[in-house]
């Protein structure tokens, strides 16, 4: 635990370093980027030993503050979420340290790498919190440390707008988790988690849950509570948004989970209500990835698309808890913790290739791209991996986690009654259409963008990023395969927190699942060997045999040029036209007219129906309401001053009881 | 290491190429044409092999990959999907989902070699499989799962096996069903009439072949080959669901997996002389269709 | 015997899968023919046992009347209108097929918890099926926007009240099965020389026009 607590404390004491040497912005880069690295290596003993099913470690620090004392604990949950956490976070410091320097170091290094440093710890301090204040405290940090850097990148009025949205979203998820808390204190008055009770299965559990899921699920991206997350993320630099989108939406569904321990058996409509939250944002999620332009907007979209096969998994663990069937839960729930870790490792390598293309060839608009990989290998072939791997093709890790999920609906559908059946046929048709649906928005991110002739001069001259960027993102391609095709033995790393949640007799079930990735891993073995010998076997074939070079074959038209090239709205246009009822896809179409046509365009936007359908409304209507009390606000301190009185005379006599 | 298991693979990357060369004389016979010799699509593939290869200067190694990828997972899914009564190569419980996403690895390396050629022709063939695919995954997997709420079983192995023991009638009604959902799903994944025209390489309306359009010499003898490895594997996921009763005779089941995979080519030869390509518009359709027999499939069971 | 007539609640199910799906609106009358002879094949079944002449008879003569009478009758109204051949629904393909789905799993759940005077022994799915066709029935005269959908969609309708008749009553009572086969032929007759008033007055056959009757 003391390591734990110096790694904590390590991370702002760089980032004030960083802060100190701000004039320099590679020095202070360098010393930002120390401090994760330094926490990482400092954590992972406890992280392992604490995975590895040792006795949760425990660390109380006397604070004198008003509702009890700091508590810390590590035990394995916290640690399989810390883990992604600390991790990542040293990746992406070394990535956006080659960032920064590459974007002429920012604008206020000092200042961005004390919130990026700041942002971590309190990242970590959410796993370790035991206590709701020191829990929310650390929360609040966090969401203000984040919202620091989106508005960080640019001083644009759009950066300036998405980081004001993220804040609103951030404070409107604490709000329902204060009385949250609260709830869950009432037996005892105490705000321990360990001193937490509700009657299972009453009124107010069912309370907590609903509170639970709009407060950590606005933090997730849980669809409609994730208008924030395509906002914030394309504006944030590509490694805070890497950070963000891989491990902090993360954290909602660590409350979440943590919160669901708390609550003793749940009822069956709570997992009903995750598995149809998950179903949405998922399907949704990647519906609308598929419709956008902005490189980085659509990896925002898949967060929530990612985020729903997380919640999906939980629906499955509360739905098998609550009819009882004990291997649908385990598997579900083992599905969703993998897919947390997996997650973050693609989806931290795609963010930080769309950060490379941001920083190569300065657009982050696909349509402007093209023909990269020639001029990119290392960024171009590291964003395959993880696209890839994100489509859930084995035999990378995406693979992995949903497998598990499947696995989960799979028993449930073969071996469940009538209502667990339906619920696990969804799951089934979900992950299906998501998968399908997924790569064809991959094919597309990763075809038009890097595939091709380069679309516009930019994306041509656009060269490779340096190795700080480029390390990380080979690292975390490595970490693909490896959990691809070691699935069975990160099954068995989570199966100590499987166990802890899901109770000792879901071991038998971990067991025969990492014995069926096992016979995964033995195809995926079959698979790359046969890719391997056919790869050798055309090499032999055409060597020394002539092997000629032509343009691409156009039906004999003698002057294609790149313009011609499939676009990426058109390559998604089928399927956005097919699902246009869900998606709401405008299109400003001018006609060609005439014999001799001279001008015609084609627009399409996508805008997210959640916010201009209901939150754009909502607010605008909230805002009249509110406007009414500008009267109060005169700008006189003297009649703050007044207010002040007032209100300290009206509670003096409500309390003395006239 | 199961000796009949692999006598069936090897049957497979056999006789795979075959289903064509039936497929391609029954069109023939209803064209009141001899047509090509049964054995062409062999002589195609080794006259392939044997050729150069042309490269489109705008590619990168991931057009290069595209056919080794592909043949690569055709060749790990007929490992995976079990064969005339006997148990698959590898077989695991929920390896369904495996065999789905051993064809999605093929379909989006097939796809991004497609967009590595910057043609605006492979482009459109790329955007129309990664659409029809996405509809014809959930009508596989769900059909699947039907087949497995039915049976028990988690695998495909257990669940044919399973499927063998059963009463007829206990069976019938929803093998039936999800296989014809799977038939839809073949004929979409293989590129068969009425989703697409296999003979056509450059119109419009077409969508597999015109995504190899570039291919050449031993690039595409792999894409060929591995279509044709492809088209079996998916017969006889289809054969299994369609026909899952035994004999208990090794021999005879291998036999009579066969001869209803020739069939099934056959079928597929009259149903593309017989109708006409749908239009794009209404393949989504077919599809939906496909899922909605699927989900019937399921709903049944949930008794 | 049970087991057929499963998989003919199974056909009958597909079909009422098929109909919201048809473009053609001489397929859709031909569906709905189709279903009514499958229903007096299944009146065979249910009472194979014990087959009077008077059943036969009876499920001979809807036979002939679903499956030939309705359909040549409905032909003859569509091609004196000259009506194009499309349906024209309201709600799409898509939509309408997983709103089969949505309707196959609610008349499952109906089925199993209506109280039957013998509980439907033995036939399983046949509730469900009567059920599920009923409501594609009222779907489709719901959903379409041609007068001869409506009547498609009310013998699909009347089907389904004939296949519950035939497992609910156990044997078909003739009175009420024949007095329904009468609304009906009096309902297609209506609808005959109504198709041809609209078609005259209005140059078409759109049976949503004719709200433009409303004061």
């Amino acid at each position: 635990m003391e390591l734990l607590l110096a790694a904590i404390i390590v991370l702002p004491a760089s980032g004030f370093a960083a802060l100190l040497l701000g004039r320099l912005p590679k020095a202070s880069a360098a010393a930002g980027a120390a401090g994760p690295l330094a926490a990482c290596c400092l954590a992972a003993a406890p992280v392992f030993r604490a995975l590895s099913a040792a006795p949760a470690e425990f660390l109380r620090i006397e604070w004198s503050m008003p509702f009890g004392s700091a508590t810390m604990e590590l035990d394995a949950l916290g640690a399989f979420f810390l883990a992604p956490v600390l991790g990542l976070s040293a990746l992406s410091a070394v990535y956006g340290a080659g960032y920064m320097n590459a974007h002429g170091g920012g604008r206020l290094p000092g200042w961005h790498w004390l919130c990026f440093n700041v942002l971590v710890a309190a990242m970590a301090a959410v796993c370790l919190a035991r206590n709701a204040l020191f829990f929310l405290a650390a929360w609040e940090i966090m969401a203000l440390a984040s919202f620091f850097l989106v508005a960080s990148e640019s001083g644009s009025k759009e950066a300036r707008e998405a980081s004001w949205t993220y804040m609103a979203a951030a404070h409107a998820g604490a709000a329902f988790l204060i009385p949250m808390f609260l709830l869950l204190s009432q037996g005892t008055g105490s705000l321990d988690f360990a001193d937490f009770s509700v009657e299972p299965g009453s009124a107010t559990a069912s309370l907590c849950f609903a509170l639970a899921l709009i407060g950590f699920g606005s933090k997730a991206g849980i669809m409609p509570l994730h208008v924030w997350l395509p906002e914030a993320h394309p504006a944030a630099p590509s490694h805070v948004s890497a950070l963000m989108s891989g491990v902090m939406i993360k954290t909602g569904i660590y409350g979440l989970v943590r919160v669901l321990t708390m609550l003793g058996p749940p009822p069956t409509w709570w997992g009903f209500a995750l598995i149809a939250l998950g179903a949405a944002s998922g399907v949704m999620g990647v519906l609308l990835a598929l419709a956008q332009h902005d490189l980085k907007r659509l990896l925002a979209y898949h967060s929530i698309e990612n985020i729903g096969i997380i919640v999906m998994g939980l629906g499955l663990w509360i739905l098998g808890v609550s009819t009882g069937h004990p291997a649908m839960a385990a598997l579900g729930f083992a599905g969703a913790l993998l897919h947390v870790v997996n997650h973050a490792v693609f989806k931290g390598l795609l963010f930080m290739g769309a950060g490379s293309v941001l920083t190569g060839a300065g657009t982050r608009d696909v349509e402007k791209l093209g023909g990269l990989l020639k001029r990119m290998p290392a960024t171009g072939a590291a964003f395959l991996v993880g696209a890839a791997a994100i489509c859930g093709l084995p035999p990378l890790n995406g693979f992995v986690s949903e497998f598990l999920v499947f696995l989960g609906s799979l028993d449930g559908a073969a071996n469940g009654g009538p209502l667990p059946a339906v619920l696990a046929a969804a799951v089934i048709l979900s992950l299906a259409l998501i998968a399908g649906l997924a790569s064809a928005c991959f094919a597309k991110a990763f075809g038009i963008v890097f595939l091709g002739e380069p679309r516009t001069p930019e994306a041509a001259a656009s060269r490779e990023s340096g190795a700080l960027m480029t390390a990380p993102m080979a690292i975390l391609s490595i970490l693909c395969f490896a959990i691809g095709i070691g699935g069975f033995a990160a099954v068995q790393a989570a199966e100590p927190v499987v166990l802890s949640v899901c109770g000792p007799g879901s071991g038998g079930v971990i067991e025969a699942a990492s014995r069926s990735l096992a016979g995964a891993a033995t195809a995926f073995g079959v698979l790359i060997a046969l890719a391997v010998l056919l790869a050798v076997l055309r090499k032999v074939l055409l060597f020394r045999r002539e092997s000629g070079q032509a343009g691409t074959w156009d039906c004999g038209y003698a002057a294609p040029s790149a313009k011609m090239q499939y676009t990426a709205s058109s390559f998604a246009q089928p399927l956005a036209d097919f699902f246009g009822h869900f998606l709401g896809q405008r299109k400003h179409f001018v006609p060609p007219n005439g014999y001799f046509p001279k001008e015609s365009s084609l627009e399409t936007e996508t805008p997210d129906r959640c916010l201009d359908g209901f939150y754009v409304p909502a607010f605008r209507a909230g805002r009249a309401v509110l406007s009414k009390f500008l009267v109060l606000q005169q700008g006189r301190i003297q009649i703050y001053v007044l207010y002040l009185v007032l209100t300290l005379l009206v509670l003096l006599i409500w309390k003395l009881g006239f | 290491m199961n000796p009949d298991a692999i006598a069936n693979v090897a049957m497979g990357l056999a006789l795979a190429p075959l289903l064509f060369g039936v497929i391609n004389r029954v069109k023939a016979v209803f064209a009141g044409r001899r047509g090509q010799p049964l054995l062409q699509p062999y002589f195609d593939v080794v006259k392939l092999l044997g050729k150069g290869a042309v490269y489109s200067r705008t590619t990168t190694w991931v057009f290069r990959a595209g056919p080794v990828v592909g043949l690569a997972s055709a060749l790990a899914a007929l490992c995976v999907v079990p064969f005339g009564g006997e148990r698959a190569l590898i077989g695991f419980e929920g390896d369904l989902l495996l065999f789905a996403g051993l064809f999605g690895l093929m379909r989006f390396f097939t796809v991004c070699a497609a967009l590595d050629t910057g043609s605006a022709f492979e482009g459109m063939g790329a955007s129309r499989e990664v659409q029809f695919s996405a509809l014809a995954e959930p009508a596989l997997l769900l059909g699947l799962a039907a087949a497995a709420r039915r049976t028990g079983c988690m695998s495909l192995s257990g669940l044919f096996e399973e499927a063998s023991g059963m009463d007829p009638a206990a069976a019938l009604p929803v093998f039936s069903l999800a296989a014809m959902a799977v038939f839809i799903v073949f004929l979409c994944e293989n590129a068969r009439i009425p989703v697409d025209d296999p003979n056509t390489h450059l119109e419009l309306t077409m969508i597999h072949e015109v995504m190899v359009l570039d291919h050449s010499g031993p690039d595409f003898a792999f894409i060929t080959y591995g279509a044709a490895v492809k088209m079996w594997v998916l017969g006889a996921l289809f054969a299994g669901l369609a026909v899952p009763f035994r004999t208990g005779i090794h021999w005879l089941d291998a036999a009579l997996a066969v001869a209803f995979m020739f069939a099934v080519a056959a079928a597929t030869g009259v149903v593309e002389s017989t109708m006409a390509r749908l239009r794009l518009l209404r393949v989504p359709h077919l599809l939906a269709g496909a899922c909605a027999l699927s989900a019937v499939a399921y709903v049944l069971l949930l008794r | 015997m049970a087991a057929w007539i499963e998989i003919l609640m199974i056909l009958l199910i597909l079909l009422d899968m098929v109909l919201p799906g048809l473009s053609r609106l001489s397929a859709c009358v031909r569906a709905a023919a189709l279903q009514g002879v499958l229903l007096g094949v299944l009146t065979l079944l249910a009472n194979f046992d014990a087959l009077t002449p008077r059943v036969a008879v009876l499920a001979g003569l809807s036979m002939a009347v679903k499956g030939f009478l309705f359909p040549v009758l409905l032909e003859r109204a569509m091609k004196g209108a000259g009506v194009r051949k499309e349906v024209e629904p309201f709600v799409g393909y898509v939509t309408s097929i997983a709103a089969c789905v949505a309707m196959l799993a609610v008349s499952l759940l109906l089925g199993q918890r209506l109280p039957l005077p013998d509980g439907g022994q033995g036939m399983p799915l046949a509730v469900p099926a009567a059920i599920m066709t009923m409501l594609t029935g009222l779907f489709i005269v719901v959903s379409r926007r041609k007068a001869v959908s409506q009547v498609v969609g009310y013998l699909t309708f009347e089907n389904g009240i004939y296949a519950f008749g035939v497992v609910a009553v156990g044997e078909v009572n003739a009175l009420v099965e024949l007095g329904v086969l009468l609304d009906i032929f009096v309902a297609v007759f209506v609808m005959g020389i109504a198709i041809y008033q609209i078609n005259r007055e209005f140059d078409h056959i759109d049976a949503d026009h004719l709200s433009m009757l409303r004061g």
